[in-house]
């Protein structure tokens, strides 16, 4: 088990900026994920991780050493593909017993090893079926468990779950969240899929464009994004955006949406946009902060009425959308309190988590 | 069942009894031509045979039946063939070239094509279709530059210059088919053979090969076959019976000008088939799967 580091990392393909100066620290036996829309260089890194990239400027450092140059079987890594990847003509033992006949390992403690490891996955029973034979999930499990058996220093993930069915991607997920608790090993783990960062990640990398936007715990991502794109990429249905102005307001402050729709700044944030007053910003809430009016403590100011466009529900809550200065705003309420599509519905916004964004910068004030 | 589905039910019966219909007339065309195809195409052989079987006489006296065998079935022929002439020293030659042949043209054209479907280099999209381009020249052309350098490497009139230009045909069509089927195996296979520790002759050796063996093996039937059936080489570059193949030796020795001794050339013509015939008949399937690879392996 190892720590893994990039220092200043870029990759240029061609006339293309993959990556354009990656910095990262990754403890040993971290879950680290990296997330981010297709084209943002996140498989790139993992893959300059694994040595089947080289690095055009930068350092990657694995257990202490640089292994810009080192082929991918010397850098100690296992990866799990997408595909898969298994070798179709072998059977399951074959295929978890490959690395370590090529590495010369007693054949008494391959068998030790793979039988351990799929025990681990509950693949005991398909040790002697060649991978034609398995479901989607059972070649995943296989996948994983020729990673494990190796042993290696670090697990590389390169969206793993984008073949299976929702279900099994659930399911799956739990598995290696699961794996990893038990054997502990530092794990890099690429996905365009937010939930799957936000469940399985310790730290999760919002990458954009070739760059990380921010690393942080899912918590912090969530509740204190930096960036628009962050704000905007992490929870799922996103963040509301609406251009808006603060104005004063006496001794408070307020965020102006239209000309008939403004809330007062709770006074716990007024501190810290006083200096943005009369500036051109884009306010930022998430639909689980735009609610029917519940809670004690909330401000009746807050509250206002909108006619709805769309209603879906989903069970356990309903997605409302209505517009405001023709853009579309989506609030999650209670089943019970949405009203139907084209009609009048009473909603309160949780200004206590609001964000503003200068949209010079992008950046979440 | 309830009222609606028996009555639901009846032209779904009707619609199935015309797709039998269909499928009837379908078979019975297809049985037709089949039939009619097997007749076209098995007629020469089984001339070929009835002729082998034939004594001299018999195939010289114009009024029998040639379709029949009159007056008994006699191996005079075979026995001739085989005591009587060089046939089999044509048929050791033809053996010897044929394993040398695709012996050589096997190696080099997984190399290659490995090399050029897998190995990122300047210019290697421009070498495989050159490699193609190569097949496109036909030998009737080829035979003239080549006995210049058979001359020249002092091969002239000897069973090894076959060994060397044989390849010129087999290896460009052979490194095709294996770039094809080497390229339709999954890019992250050899990426995770890379993690796993392999190196490359390790990926071809454990992965590659045994992964692609279909096409492997129709590119070597390929191969064997050029070898074993080329005729405008040996006729060109090979004078003396000692150093002659299957192809020319059968038939320069076997018709004296126009003498034709038709019993044992059919004799002789049937032997000479004999193993590409066993060779088709083991490995027809991987044949027809490694030639039609690319059409549905995603």
């Amino acid at each position: 088990m190892a720590e893994v580091a990039l220092h200043n990392v870029k990759k240029r393909f061609d006339e293309v900026d993959a990556v354009r100066g990656v910095s990262l620290q990754i403890p040993d036996k971290e879950f680290v994920v990296l997330v981010g829309p297709s084209g943002c260089g996140k498989s790139t890194t993992l893959r300059m991780i694994a040595g089947l990239e080289e690095v055009t400027s930068g350092d990657i450092v694995i257990g202490g050493d640089v292994v810009n140059d080192v082929p991918p079987k010397d850098r100690d890594i296992a990866m799990v593909f997408q595909n898969y990847a298994l070798y179709p003509h072998m059977t399951v033992f074959e295929n978890m017993s490959f690395g370590l006949k090529l590495r010369r390992i007693p054949k008494p403690e391959i068998k030790a090893r793979v039988e351990k490891a799929a025990k681990i996955l509950d693949i005991t029973d398909l040790l002697g079926r060649r991978p034609k034979q398995l479901s989607g999930g059972q070649r995943q499990r296989v996948a994983m468990g020729r990673a494990i058996v190796r042993n290696p220093k670090v697990f590389l993930f390169d969206e793993p779950l984008s073949n299976l069915d929702a279900k099994l991607r659930v399911q799956m997920r739990t598995e290696i969240k699961r794996v990893h608790q038990q054997v502990k090993t530092t794990t890099v783990y690429v996905t365009h899929d937010q939930v799957e960062a936000m469940t399985l990640a310790d730290r999760v990398v919002v990458m954009n464009d070739g760059r990380i936007d921010q690393v942080g715990t899912p918590h912090e991502l969530y509740h204190r994004p930096k960036t628009r794109f962050v704000a905007g990429f992490i929870g799922s249905p996103a963040m509301n955006f609406l251009p808006t102005r603060i104005e004063q307001n006496g001794e408070g402050l307020i965020v102006r949406l239209s000309e008939a729709l403004a809330f007062p700044i709770p006074a716990t944030h007024t501190q810290r946009y006083r200096a943005s007053v009369g500036k051109d910003l884009v306010f930022g809430l998430r639909p689980e902060h735009i609610t029917e009016p519940r809670g004690e403590a909330r401000d009746p100011r807050c509250e206002f009425t909108v006619t709805l466009d769309v209603v879906e529900p989903m069970g356990m809550e309903t997605m409302v959308f209505y517009t405001v200065n023709a853009t579309e705003i989506c609030a999650r309420v209670e089943p019970s309190a949405a009203s139907g599509p084209g009609q009048p519905m009473r909603l309160y916004a949780n200004l206590n988590h609001m964000h503003l964004i200068d949209p010079a910068t992008d950046l979440v004030l | 069942m309830t009222a609606q589905a028996i009555v639901a039910g009846q032209p779904r019966a009707a619609a199935g009894a015309s797709l039998r219909r269909s499928r009837r007339w379908a078979l019975i065309a297809s049985y037709f031509f089949l039939i009619l195809f097997a007749i076209f195409f098995l007629t020469p052989p089984y001339y070929m045979i009835i002729t082998s079987l034939k004594s001299d006489a018999e195939v010289a006296h114009l009024a029998t039946n040639p379709w029949i065998i009159s007056n008994g079935v006699t191996l005079e022929q075979y026995r001739l063939l085989f005591q009587g002439t060089d046939f089999l020293i044509y048929f050791k030659n033809t053996v010897i070239v044929t394993l040398c042949v695709v012996a050589i043209t096997m190696v080099v054209s997984v190399l290659a094509a490995f090399s050029l479907s897998r190995m990122r280099f300047w210019g290697s999209g421009i070498l495989a279709t050159g490699i193609f381009l190569t097949y496109l020249v036909p030998d009737t052309l080829l035979f003239i530059p080549l006995f210049q350098i058979v001359r020249w490497l002092g091969l002239l009139n000897s069973y090894w210059s076959m060994v060397l230009v044989y390849p010129t045909l087999t290896v460009p069509f052979c490194t095709w088919i294996m770039i094809g089927y080497f390229q339709s195996i999954p890019k992250e296979l050899d990426e995770a053979a890379l993690i796993d520790g392999a190196g490359h002759l390790q990926m071809l050796l454990k992965i590659f090969i045994p992964v692609a063996l279909p096409g492997i093996i129709a590119a070597t039937i390929f191969a064997f076959t050029v070898s074993w059936a080329a005729f405008v080489y040996p006729i060109a570059f090979l004078f003396s019976a000692d150093q002659q193949v299957l192809t020319v030796g059968t038939v320069t020795s076997l018709i004296k000008a126009d003498v034709y001794k038709w019993g044992m050339l059919m004799a002789g013509a049937l032997v000479a088939a004999a193993p590409p015939l066993i060779v088709y008949a083991f490995l027809m399937d991987y044949y027809i799967a490694g030639l039609t690879a690319g059409a549905t392996k995603g």
